[in-house]
């Protein structure tokens, strides 16, 4: 079974504990400057969301790059950079809707979530289940039970 | 080992910026943060100096623990002599700011001198510039994080700030970093202003600059930690949904709740001020006061409020900048805004907060100087066409205005920007000022929890809550229950628990760990971070030589035991209601014990052989 990153940004407070797993993670350093997922702050309105690559099965990154750099991992469903192949040429972050592979200008490459070979860093560290790693066809149950739980099945208090 | 080992030495008099190696034979016996700056503060500024001369310096310091994943990691403090007492200041905020400045890879800013004009300091890894601030000035602390982000074109810039008050030189003014977090307390903000230094901003993109000294053993005393947190009922349920604010309810009923300016020591409206009603939705609009909780970096439990105040309330009627989800009240401004000038009006406290955040002043020192001024008011000592308006205990609109006027250094506002003890003092009254060394004490009274009176008497920044909370075995019951009114034990508890708090600073990680964590778990991390042997003992014998460090500061400053007092109303006044009731704070029991199991004398000097012991 796939697993995708599920994220509730009502749950989130903004602690960065994933941003640091993430960097930890991949790069052995807790500065969230090296984080693949990042918390986006919306201070006028009090909330913080966690964004991170979605893993589009299409995807526009992996379909742009001219040195076949980015590959699906057919076990999570991710799309990972390949390091030693990418040149950095970054027509995959133009590419990419929605801004979630960067160049990291240090080593030359991109970069983006590669879900850590299925075991999310960053779902094991949020504090607050603001990030879980759930079944890749599920990932709506939670909504749907929120939902499910607003309607009243009950005759007596009608 | 996780401290950088880097110093970053701005001189603003001649607007160098030079790096130097970290004193590394002082963080084994300081630590970090709170510990080590002292160290560094007091190795090098005259404890004589004037506040708010170039002589006097500017420590913005964090801790080994700072920028790593040990819960509540994110702790700065800025280290100086505060203007509002004349003692040592240390003031230590969350947010962002203080791990942005270890992935920079600096432990320490030095700031010496004063600049001869607005600077502000920027810091893009290992370069360090000041760069023109005129711009700036006059700004607030929103306005200024938000024109440096725009300017630099880089949202991830982390800013810690001046307003208004602090350019004034407002007593109490604050650094505020991350839009609403501060180094609050003792006018560490008007040092900062009187330097014309209005900002430091910061970007860390190093990923080198620290390394744990055994990565998997940090990583699992973290995990240790968090679990324990996540698994106590304060930091696990009661600060995330309430906030420090879980406490009005209850300081209340116990009768240690300060009122008009500790008239009382119980609020009849304390309900309508607390963290439950925080919750409730308005009559007025249908929504509540509570956006949100929020978290520091790297906290796992997320005391902070977010609040909205209902647009049509007539603090921020018509005034669109206000009507956002912004830093809301906590317990100490609550209080403070609220019982302690008799006001129940909870929006009118938020935006009492939001000005506070947004022009850079602590509240509990404002809103108690507020509450002071209602009483010379009620005396018919400051006439109202002095005051520029009426001063009545209970007035929302008087507390909103003075908030104002003091943020913005205009009118009457002016005398309050002094705080309580001289304002009291033009009138006549210094008695009435809810002072300790010149700063005003935060929520809890004294006469209901004779530890806090202690504790108060002898913080060396003067009246605070947070150098030896007593509030946890007095009212929380943690480690054990004392009780609150009886003055036995209370000197060696207390002790322990300042040397404690040393600490924890020092460390870099946040106060409210202390609810679910004692010495071994903070030990476990530190042990792991950092180089070389930390025992538990290594440990509280590094906060007790930090307390040992303060105090001598302070008494070469000029402080003596005779300082070590409260205000006659605490001493003499017995309290009106609640448990307490009859009580007053019996100080002269509890200090002789309180100097003896320090180690000092019976003047409160530390004894040779306690100076021995301590390294000092």
């Amino acid at each position: 079974m796939q697993r995708s990153l599920r994220i509730d940004p009502n749950k989130c407070t903004g602690c960065l504990q994933c941003e640091m797993a993430c960097a930890y993670e991949n790069y052995k350093t807790y500065n969230i400057a090296r984080s693949r997922i990042k918390v986006i702050p919306f201070e006028h309105e009090g909330r913080k969301v966690p964004y991170t690559c979605t893993q589009c099965s299409e995807a526009w990154c992996m379909h742009a790059c001219p040195v076949e750099a980015i590959v699906l991992d057919p076990a999570t469903g991710a799309k990972i950079v390949r390091e030693d192949v990418c040149v950095g040429c970054k027509v995959c972050t133009i590419a990419c809707p929605f801004g979630t592979v960067n160049y990291v200008a240090e080593l030359g490459k991109v970069q983006k979530c590669d879900l850590c070979g299925g075991d999310p860093a960053c779902a094991k560290a949020c504090p607050t289940g603001a990030i879980t790693f759930v079944d890749a066809d599920w990932t709506g149950l939670g909504k749907m039970r929120d939902w499910a739980g607003r309607t009243d099945t009950n005759p007596a208090t009608v | 080992m996780t401290w950088t080992k880097n110093v970053l030495r701005v001189n603003l008099t001649t607007g160098a910026c030079s790096p130097e190696p970290l004193r590394m034979d002082w963080a084994q016996q300081y630590l970090g943060q709170r510990g080590l700056a002292t160290k560094y503060f007091t190795a090098e500024v005259d404890p004589k100096v004037d506040p708010l001369a170039p002589e006097n310096k500017l420590i913005f310091a964090t801790g080994p623990l700072t920028g790593t994943p040990a819960a509540t990691g994110g702790r700065y403090a800025v280290i100086t002599k505060g203007p509002l007492t004349g003692a040592i200041a240390c003031s230590n905020s969350g947010g962002y700011f203080g791990a942005e400045l270890k992935f920079a890879g600096w432990d320490m800013v030095i700031f010496e001198g004063r600049s001869s004009r607005p600077v502000y300091l920027l810091i893009e890894d290992g370069e360090a510039r000041l760069l023109d601030a005129s711009h700036l000035w006059g700004k607030t602390v929103w306005e200024t994080e938000e024109t440096i982000k725009k300017h630099h074109q880089d949202p991830q810039i982390r800013v810690a700030s001046i307003g208004r008050a602090g350019e004034n030189g407002v007593l109490f003014a604050a650094v505020v970093n991350d839009l609403h977090r501060a180094a609050g307390r003792s006018g560490v903000g008007a040092v900062m202003g009187a330097k014309n230094l209005k900002a430091v901003a910061v970007r860390g993109t190093r990923a080198d600059a620290y390394h744990a000294a055994d990565p998997d053993a940090f990583a699992k005393a973290v995990e240790e930690g968090k679990k324990i947190l996540a698994a106590n009922g304060v930091t696990g349920q009661g600060l995330p949904a309430y906030g420090t604010q879980v406490l009005m309810n209850i300081i209340n009923e116990v009768g240690a709740l300060p009122t008009r300016n500790g008239q009382d020591i119980q609020f009849e409206s304390a309900r309508a001020i607390s963290g439950e009603a925080m919750h409730e939705k308005r009559p007025t609009d249908g929504k509540p006061n509570l956006v949100t909780n929020g978290a520091c970096f790297g906290c796992v439990i997320g005391c902070g409020r977010i609040s909205r105040i209902d647009p049509d309330h007539f603090s921020v009627k018509g005034k669109p900048n206000y009507q956002i989800a912004s830093g809301g009240v906590e317990y100490e401004a609550a209080w403070a805004l609220g019982a302690a000038a008799g006001v129940s009006d909870l929006d009118a406290l938020t935006y009492g907060n939001f000005v506070c955040n947004e022009d850079g002043m602590d509240p509990i020192s404002l809103g108690s100087t507020i509450g002071a001024a209602m009483e010379l008011y009620q005396l018919g000592l400051i006439p109202k066409e002095e005051a520029g308006m009426e001063l009545p205990f209970g007035s929302a609109e008087a507390v909103v205005k003075l908030v104002e006027l003091t943020a913005k250094g205009e009118g009457f506002g002016r005398l309050i920007g002094l705080g309580s003890l001289r304002l009291c003092s033009k009138y006549g009254r210094p008695d009435l000022s809810m002072s300790a060394k010149g700063q005003e004490f935060p929520a809890y009274d004294g006469r209901g929890l004779q530890g806090m009176a202690l504790n108060y008497a002898t913080s060396n920044r003067g009246g605070c809550h947070v150098r030896g909370y007593m509030v946890s075995p007095e009212v929380l019951g943690i480690p054990v229950k004392l009780d609150g009114g009886a003055t036995e034990g209370k000197a060696a508890m207390l002790k322990a628990f300042q040397d404690l708090t040393a600490v924890v600073d020092s460390a870099g990680i946040c106060l409210f760990t202390t609810f679910a964590w004692g010495a071994p778990e903070i030990q476990a991390q530190v042990q792991a971070a950092c180089e070389g042997d930390w025992s538990v003992d290594k440990l509280l014998l590094l906060g007790e030589r930090v307390w040992n460090l303060e105090r001598e500061f302070n008494l070469a400053a000029g402080f003596t035991g005779k300082d070590d007092t409260l205000p006659p109303r605490l001493l003499k006044e017995p309290a009106r209601s609640g448990p307490q009731k009859g009580r007053v704070a019996e100080l002269g029991k509890m200090l002789p014990e309180y100097y003896q199991v320090r180690g000092w004398t019976p003047e409160g000097v530390p004894t040779p052989e306690t100076r021995t012991r301590l390294g000092l």
